[in-house]
């Protein structure tokens, strides 16, 4: 994965809020790997990347509660909101900015240019 | 230079004495050990507990192999020493191994003594002495035998009450007309035996063994009188005699034990013994609290230090038979000149008499009620002159003075050097002045500073006393371990909430037990989700989002992310035509690799997340299920192939088996429930390590359950034998129900029973009919939203399926920008 560059954010359009469950996630597939996009009770949006910092467990299966979410490999929580492993585990998962567009129910993620045009074909896919 | 030490026998009191060694000369010592049962030093007089099944092995253990490695100690495990040679100063092995000391330390213990009967060595002859007996008595028990145990003594009639606790016929043969003789007086005596009799134990007082019967294997007892008692297990509890054979051998001077002095040293200065295998001062010992202070002797004596030497006390007796309480200590045999003050309860089963001799307590036996045994024994220690409180020393401490009554101000009323523990010789202000230097505040944390009711664990109501008048509101003995930290309650009182509060849903739950997150965490949830289900089958909906993966897409996430798929192989039964479905899956979806389970099924590894909904169509199509490998609920159901193919099948255990699968798939558990169902007690199926299982026998089924082979090991108990099938499935729906409706999220059936205990467990599943088939038709019943295969769902797209695809795909339009 490449380091962040100094541009401007772009914002895409990945589907809609409803396409998630709640306390749920949904992953999506991006040139860099995969991105988790979690739903919490109360309908916030989060995205990070889809691998633990553990040993790369996929958080997109965990379970989802208060703004975090426990990884299904090896049960290490993940706040949403930083990335970071929380106490007394260590570690950080990169987090990507979400927005809902104007309709209220599009979910935009923002990504740096650099990342979209790393074109490392998915192993998975 | 360190000096090589040697020890022969790895039993109680050469481990004590290591203990104390390493605290006063750590590093004086290379140390060696051979001991000729193969493990590391266990708490012997915990033994019964294991054998009726209320403790395991792991819980016994005083030091564990890490203990050894620690303390630099070479332990040579299932070494026998069979030669000493003094004058080269060296110990040889019967594994052929010699080692050199500079100090030895005999501690061989004693020998169960086999009364020289016609008999005695048939096969099914046991004595009672060490985990090997334990787990022969423990097996027998498992093929529903008849056990008679020769000996009405501490050790035959804890024996009695562990076999009987295991569901075996027992009946116990003393020679005396009382039980335990030497340490009850026929009063008591007769109590005990009323209280064995009632739980289902034959007593035979005056019973004088003349032969034990049998061609090769044993058959019955035959007594002086004629009578003769059926029995395929016997045994041996008739007393010990000290092992000081090898001792003598090697020219040491051995009396009835071998001879040491007060300071534990034999007739070789280079030499010590200490344990039950030694005679100091005229007398043997076969209690733990002597050895442990003959433990400290021997090593102030290895160590150089001066000290006292061994004295001889009176050390109280209990028996370790859950719901019998009884206490002995001292002398109380009648006398011209003694007095004795008896006080009887008669509808309470309460019986206590004290023996006083010039206003000095003598002795002290006490049946039904034994707080006081600890408070009389230090009477007598110290020879208290009791002329002052005569007329109510009977009734007790609380009696004397403080407000009438109240355990707490008797405990507050004894004095600091009262004896707590008697196995290891604690007394009272050792255990409240390290509570308070140490800063302790739990049982367990007391245990290991203090050695206190680390033992027999008989005082442990004392030594909580002791906590809370040290620590104030600070103790709290039953103090509950909250569910997570999301509340402070614990699983029992959740489960119990939401029965009593008829509370259906997560939020609710929540809501109304004050929940301190707003939703909980991986935890509870999963945990919540389980008992709402299994309260209000029907009326509680599945919550998806609190279950953990593996249950949400019904498979097993791998490490990489993929994920394993286990169809059910119904009792382990499959055909041409399942295999070949499965054959086709594998190559059309390009699955890396395909496993036979330690469950008799098909593992089928590697699949990726996408294509499940896709190989579940394929696999239902051929007619399978999903095999809950992930299940906190019914996974397999072993067999082996029975009357069907076996020559030695006595039913059609792969029949059964495959109905139980087929009754009970789809049940939700509080954590995974194994099965085994085998034809004869040949068990190929290893039906006796399972969470539930079988064992066909000509007259019927021997129910068995609490096995379990994973992170504890377990054999199974037996709960119940039935004469059909239609029987046998009945109570084992029974007692999946009961377990459904009390245990806790992730408590598997072995730690449950030890939690709520076999009576209760019986008396709702066996003896009372009718709450059997309660429970049968409550499982019924819910099965009737259980039995829904998760995959069909899937797969025919009834629930959502957009979670096995990715919401977007972000890589394609820019690898076509990139390019
Ligand atoms: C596949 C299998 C190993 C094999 O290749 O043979 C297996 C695989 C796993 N076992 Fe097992 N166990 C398998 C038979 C066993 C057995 C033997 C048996 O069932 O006869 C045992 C010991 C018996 C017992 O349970 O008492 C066993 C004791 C465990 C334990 C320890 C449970 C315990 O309470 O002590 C775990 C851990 C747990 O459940 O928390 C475990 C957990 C696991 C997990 C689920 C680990 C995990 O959480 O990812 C493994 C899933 C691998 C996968 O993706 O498929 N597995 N596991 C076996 C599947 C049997 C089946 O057909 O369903
Ligand atoms: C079932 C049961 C219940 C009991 N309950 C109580 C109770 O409630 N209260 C109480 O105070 N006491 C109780 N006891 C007695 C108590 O367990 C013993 O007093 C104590 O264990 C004796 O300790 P020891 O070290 O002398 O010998 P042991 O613990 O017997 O150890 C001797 C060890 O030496 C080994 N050994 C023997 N010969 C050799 C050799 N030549 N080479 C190598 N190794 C050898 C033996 O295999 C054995 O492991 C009970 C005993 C039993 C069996
Ligand atoms: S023993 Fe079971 S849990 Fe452990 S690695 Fe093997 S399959 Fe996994
Ligand atoms: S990979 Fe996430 S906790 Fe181990």
């Amino acid at each position: 994965m490449s380091q962040p560059s100094a541009l401007p954010l772009r914002f895409l359009a990945i589907g809609r809020i409803s396409d998630i469950p709640r306390r749920g996630a949904r992953c999506v597939n991006a040139p860099f790997g995969r991105i988790a996009v979690f739903r919490t009770a109360d309908d916030r949006v989060f995205a990070t990347e889809d691998r633990c910092p553990h040993k790369g467990g996929p958080l997109s299966q965990g379970i989802v509660h208060d703004g975090r979410v426990t990884c299904p490999l090896h049960s290490q929580v993940i706040a949403l909101d930083t990335g970071r492993v929380q106490g007394p585990d260590e570690g950080q998962v990169r987090t990507f900015p979400v927005r809902l567009a104007p309709d209220g129910e599009t979910i935009e993620i923002g990504l740096d240019p650099a990342d979209l045009a790393a074109s490392v074909p998915q192993a998975a896919e | 230079m360190t000096e090589k030490l040697v020890i022969v026998g790895n039993g109680m009191a050469p481990g004590r004495m290591l203990e104390h060694l390493f605290e006063t000369a750590p590093d004086r010592f290379e140390v060696t050990i051979f001991n000729a049962e193969p493990r590391v030093n266990y708490d012997r007089i915990m033994l019964s507990p294991v054998l009726s099944g209320e403790k395991s092995f792991d819980d016994i253990v005083i030091h564990g192999d890490g203990w050894y490695v620690k303390n630099g100690v070479t332990l040579y495990k299932g070494h026998r020493v069979v030669a000493i040679d003094r004058a080269a100063k060296t110990v040889t092995s019967d594994q052929g191994v010699t080692q050199a000391y500079d100090r030895l330390v005999i501690a061989t213990g004693s020998t169960p003594f086999i009364p020289p009967v016609p008999g005695k060595d048939l096969p099914g002859v046991l004595a009672y002495r060490d985990l090997d007996d334990v787990e022969a008595m423990i097996l027998a028990a498992q093929s529903r035998a008849k056990a008679v145990v020769i000996g009405g003594g501490l050790l035959g009639l804890e024996a009695a009450a562990g076999l009987r606790a295991q569901g075996l016929d027992v009946t116990v043969l003393h020679l005396m007309p009382t039980l335990m003789e030497r340490q009850l007086d026929p009063a008591a005596g007769y109590l005990l035996q009323k209280a064995l009799e009632k739980r289902g134990i034959e007593v035979i007082t005056n019973a004088n063994t003349k032969q034990i019967l049998g061609q090769d294997k044993v058959e019955g007892v035959e007594l002086a009188d004629g009578r003769v008692i059926p029995a395929t297990l016997v045994v041996m509890a008739v007393g010990i005699r000290p092992s000081s054979g090898l001792a003598k051998e090697t020219g040491l001077e051995v009396g009835r034990g071998i001879l040491v002095d007060a300071h534990m040293r034999t007739s070789d200065p280079a030499i010590l013994a200490l344990g039950e295998c030694v005679e100091v001062d005229g007398r043997v010992y076969g209690l733990v609290a002597p050895l442990y202070q003959m433990a400290e002797v021997a090593a102030r004596t290895l160590a150089g230090v001066d000290g006292a030497g061994f004295k001889h006390s009176d050390t109280p007796t209990k028996l370790k038979v859950t719901g019998i309480d009884l206490y002995s200590v001292g002398d109380f045999a009648e006398g011209a000149d003694r007095e004795e003050i008896v006080l009887r309860d008669a509808s309470a089963g309460v019986y206590k008499r004290l023996v006083v001799k010039d206003n000095k307590v003598l002795g002290a036996v006490l049946y039904g009620e034994t707080a006081d045994g600890g408070w009389f024994s230090d009477l007598m220690k110290k020879g208290t002159d009791i002329a002052e409180m005569r007329d109510t020393l009977i009734f007790g401490q609380s009696y004397q003075g403080g407000s009438p009554l109240d355990p707490m101000a008797a405990v507050a009323a004894l004095g600091d050097d009262a004896e707590i523990c008697g196995c290891n010789g604690v007394c009272k202000g050792k255990i409240t002045s390290t509570i308070t230097a140490k800063g302790l505040t739990s049982l367990d944390e007391v245990r290991s500073h203090t050695k206190a009711s680390a033992s027999c664990g008989t005082c442990t109501g004392l030594v909580e006393q002791l906590m809370s008048l040290t620590l104030g509101e600070a103790f709290n003995p039953n103090a509950v371990k909250p569910m997570c930290a999301c509340t402070t309650l614990s699983h029992g009182d959740v489960r119990r909430l939401i029965q009593a509060k008829a509370l259906k849903s997560i939020p609710a739950v929540m809501q109304e037990l004050e929940w301190k997150t707003s939703c909980g965490c991986a935890k509870c949830r999963p945990a919540l989700n389980y008992y709402l289900l299994a309260d209000w089958p029907g009326e509680y909906q599945d919550d998806k989002q609190s279950r953990f993966i593996n249950e949400r897409v019904h498979a097993n996430i791998q490490k990489d992310g993929t994920y394993s798929v286990v169809p059910r192989m119904w009792g382990g039964m499959t055909s041409a035509k399942e295999l070949r479905a499965i054959a086709d899956v594998v190559e059309k979806y390009d699955i890396p690799a395909v496993k036979c389970t330690g469950g008799q099924r098909i593992d089928m590894l590697g699949v990726k997340k996408e294509d499940l909904p896709a190989v579940w169509a394929d696999l239902n199509a051929a007619g399978m299920v999903s095999g809950a490998a992930y299940a906190k609920g019914l996974r397999t159901v072993k067999t082996c192939v029975g009357t069907d193919w076996c020559r030695f099948g006595t039913q059609d255990s792969t029949g059964l088996g495959v109905k139980l699968e087929k009754f009970m798939w789809g049940s939700w558990t509080p954590a995974k429930l194994k099965m085994a169902v085998s034809g004869c007690p040949r068990n190929c199926a290893e039906a006796t390590c399972k969470d539930i299982g079988v064992i066909c026998v000509d007259s019927g089924y021997d129910i068995h359950f609490a096995g379990a082979a994973g992170l504890d090991i377990h054999g199974t108990q037996v709960l119940c034998h039935v004469d059909t099938e239609g029987e046998a499935i009945e109570v084992i729906a029974a007692l999946t129900q009961l377990y459904r409706e009390q245990g806790h999220y992730l408590e598997r059936i072995y730690k449950w029973l030890k939690r709520v205990g076999m009576e209760s467990i019986r008396a709702a599943v066996v003896d009372d009919l009718e709450k059997r088939r309660a429970y049968y038709d409550r499982f019924v019943y819910s099965q009737r939203f259980a039995q829904v295969d998760p995959w069909a769902e899937r797969a025919q797209g009834r629930t959502a399926s957009h979670e096995f695809k990715p919401m977007a795909d972000l890589t394609i339009p820019f690898r076509e920008a990139a390019e």
